[in-house]
C-alpha cells in the first residue's frame, strides 16, 4: 500500500489526481444532487405530522452529517501531514476548512428554518444545535489561523495541530443527543435495521446526502489543485504547466 | 541517547523539577503573574451584580455561572502570555535541543503555571459565592468543580498560545481558538454545580470532568511540543 500511496506525497502527482478526479466529481454530484433534490422537493409524500415543511430535511440531514465529516477528514489530514511530514496533507486542511464552514453554516441555517414552525422559535439553545455552532467557530479559528501566518508553511502545519486538536469536539456532537437528552429529534436513518423514516422519503435524502458528499469533494479538490499550484509557482513543473497551456490557448487563437 | 551517560535516566525527572521550580521562582520574584488574574476575576464578577440586577434571588440564579465564565476570561488572561516571554528569550529553543522530551518540560511549565496562577482563583471563589449570594451546599461543588475543571482550561489554552506565540497579535485570535474549546467544559462544570444545588448525585458530571482532564492531561503536552517546534522551526 505503501508504494501505492507514496507518489502522492509529490505535489505534481498530486496536482494531477486532483485535475482528474474534479470532473467526476462535478458530474456525479451535479446528477445526484438535481435528481434527490427534485425527488425530494416534489414527489416525495409529506409528513403526517410536519406536513411539507418536513423537506428541509433534504438539505439539512445532508450538510449536518458532512460539516462533521468534512471536519473529521481534515483532521485526518492534519494528523497524516504532521505525523509523515507530507506537505499536501497540510495544504488539504485549509483546502476542506471554507467547505466545511459553509456546510456548517447552511446546516445552522436550514435548521433554524426549520426549527422556526417546528419548536416555534428560530434558535433554541440545545446540546445539538450548540454543538454546531461550536463546530463553525472551530473551523473559523483554523481559517483565521492560517490566514495571520506570514510563512504558509508554518501556517499550514499550525492549522492542522489545531484541527487535530478540535477533532475531540465531533464526537461530543455525536453523543450530545443522548447526554442531554433535549429538543432535537433522535437521529432517523442511522438504525439501518429499522430505520424510523418511510423509504419513500429515505431514497432522496442518500441521494443528496451522496450528492453534498460529492460536491465537498469537488469543491476540495479544486482548492487544493490550486493550493499546490500556488505554493509550487515556481516550480519547473508548473512552469512547464504554464507554457503547455499558452502555447494551447495560442494556437487555438491561430486556428480561429 | 548516549548509554555511557550514567545519569541519562535521572534527567528527566530533575529536569521537570528544575523547570517547576524556575517557574515558581519567577513568579516569586514578579506576583503580578499571580494578582492580575486574581483581581481580573474578582473585577468581573463585579461587574454582573451591577450590569443584570443586584436581588438576592437573581444573583443566587446566576451566580455560579458567573463565576465561571469569570475564572474562564481569566485564564484566557493568564494563558495569553503563558509562553511568550520564553519564546521571545529563547527559551524554547534550548528546550528543543535538550535531550529530555519537550512534551515533559512543557508539562512542568502547566503544572507550574496553574500552582501559580490558577490556584488563586480556587482559593478566592468560595468569597466570590458570597458575594453572589450562592447557597452554601453549593459552594464545595463549585470549588470541586474549579479544581478539576481549570487545569483543562489551563492546558487547552496552552494549545492555543503556543500555536499563535509568534504572531504579534495573538490575543483576539487565541480567544477565537481556544474559547470554543471551552464551551464543553464550561457545560459540565455548570452543570454539576446546577446538580448540586438541587441536591441531586452529580457523580456522572464529575466523572465526564475528570475524563476531560485526564484526556487533556495526556494530549496537550504533546499538541504543545508539536505547535512549539512548529513556530520555531
Amino acid at each position: 500500500m505503501w508504494k501505492w500511496l507514496h507518489p502522492y506525497a509529490k505535489a505534481e502527482t498530486a496536482y494531477n489526481l486532483c485535475y482528474r478526479l474534479l470532473p467526476y466529481f462535478s458530474w456525479l454530484a451535479a446528477i445526484t444532487l438535481i435528481a434527490g433534490s427534485i425527488w425530494g422537493l416534489l414527489y416525495a409524500p409529506a409528513d403526517y405530522q410536519q406536513g411539507d415543511s418536513f423537506r428541509i430535511i433534504y438539505f439539512h440531514v445532508p450538510t449536518a452529517i458532512w460539516s462533521m465529516g468534512a471536519y473529521t477528514s481534515m483532521a485526518i489530514c492534519g494528523m497524516v501531514g504532521i505525523v509523515w511530514q507530507i506537505k499536501n496533507a497540510e495544504l488539504a486542511v485549509y483546502a476542506i476548512a471554507p467547505v466545511g464552514a459553509a456546510f456548517t453554516f447552511l446546516a445552522l441555517v436550514t435548521g433554524a428554518v426549520w426549527g422556526k414552525p417546528m419548536w416555534g422559535a428560530w434558535w433554541v439553545w440545545d446540546a445539538r444545535l450548540t454543538s454546531e455552532l461550536i463546530l463553525l467557530f472551530l473551523y473559523l479559528g483554523v481559517i483565521a489561523l492560517y490566514n495571520s501566518f506570514e510563512d504558509k508553511r508554518t501556517a499550514a502545519r499550525a492549522a492542522s495541530i489545531l484541527a487535530i486538536v478540535g477533532v475531540v469536539n465531533v464526537p461530543i456532537i455525536h453523543y450530545s443527543v443522548e447526554w442531554w437528552n433535549t429538543l432535537h429529534q433522535g437521529a432517523s436513518i442511522t438504525k439501518f435495521d429499522k430505520p424510523s423514516i418511510s423509504p419513500d422519503m429515505l431514497w432522496p435524502l442518500l441521494l443528496n446526502i451522496a450528492g453534498f458528499l460529492f460536491i465537498l469533494a469537488a469543491i476540495t479538490c479544486l482548492r487544493l489543485a490550486n493550493q499546490i499550484l500556488i505554493n509550487d509557482a515556481r516550480r519547473p513543473w508548473v512552469k512547464a504547466l504554464v507554457e503547455q497551456s499558452s502555447t494551447e490557448a495560442t494556437s487555438l487563437v491561430k486556428g480561429k | 541517547m548516549n548509554s555511557n551517560l550514567p545519569q541519562a535516566q535521572l534527567s528527566y525527572w530533575i529536569a521537570f523539577k528544575a523547570i517547576f521550580v524556575r517557574e515558581l521562582k519567577l513568579a516569586w520574584q514578579k506576583p503580578s503573574q499571580i494578582i492580575q488574574p486574581m483581581v481580573f476575576f474578582l473585577i468581573v464578577v463585579t461587574l454582573f451584580p451591577l450590569g443584570i440586577s443586584p436581588a438576592p434571588k437573581t444573583l443566587q440564579m446566576i451566580g455560579p455561572g458567573v463565576i465561571w465564565i469569570a475564572a474562564l476570561l481569566a485564564i484566557m488572561l493568564v494563558v495569553d502570555r503563558l509562553f511568550r516571554q520564553d519564546f521571545q528569550e529563547g527559551t524554547i529553543e534550548a528546550w528543543l535541543l535538550s535531550t529530555v522530551p519537550m512534551s515533559l518540560l512543557v508539562a512542568a511549565k502547566l503544572l507550574a503555571a496553574w500552582f501559580i496562577s490558577c490556584s488563586v482563583l480556587l482559593l478566592i471563589s468560595p468569597v466570590l459565592a458570597l458575594l453572589m449570594n450562592v447557597e452554601s451546599q453549593v459552594i464545595p461543588a463549585l470549588m470541586l468543580s474549579l479544581l478539576i475543571g481549570t487545569p483543562i482550561l489551563l492546558f487547552v489554552g496552552a494549545i492555543g498560545n503556543a500555536l499563535t506565540v509568534s504572531l504579534n497579535q495573538g490575543g483576539v485570535l487565541l480567544s477565537l481558538l481556544v474559547l470554543p474549546l471551552y464551551i464543553p467544559v464550561l457545560i459540565f462544570a455548570t452543570s454539576l454545580i446546577e446538580a448540586a444545588s438541587f441536591n441531586m448525585d452529580y457523580s456522572g458530571q464529575l466523572a465526564i470532568l475528570v475524563s476531560m482532564l485526564l484526556v487533556s492531561c495526556f494530549f496537550a503536552p504533546v499538541a504543545i511540543a508539536a505547535a512549539l517546534k512548529n513556530t520555531v522551526n
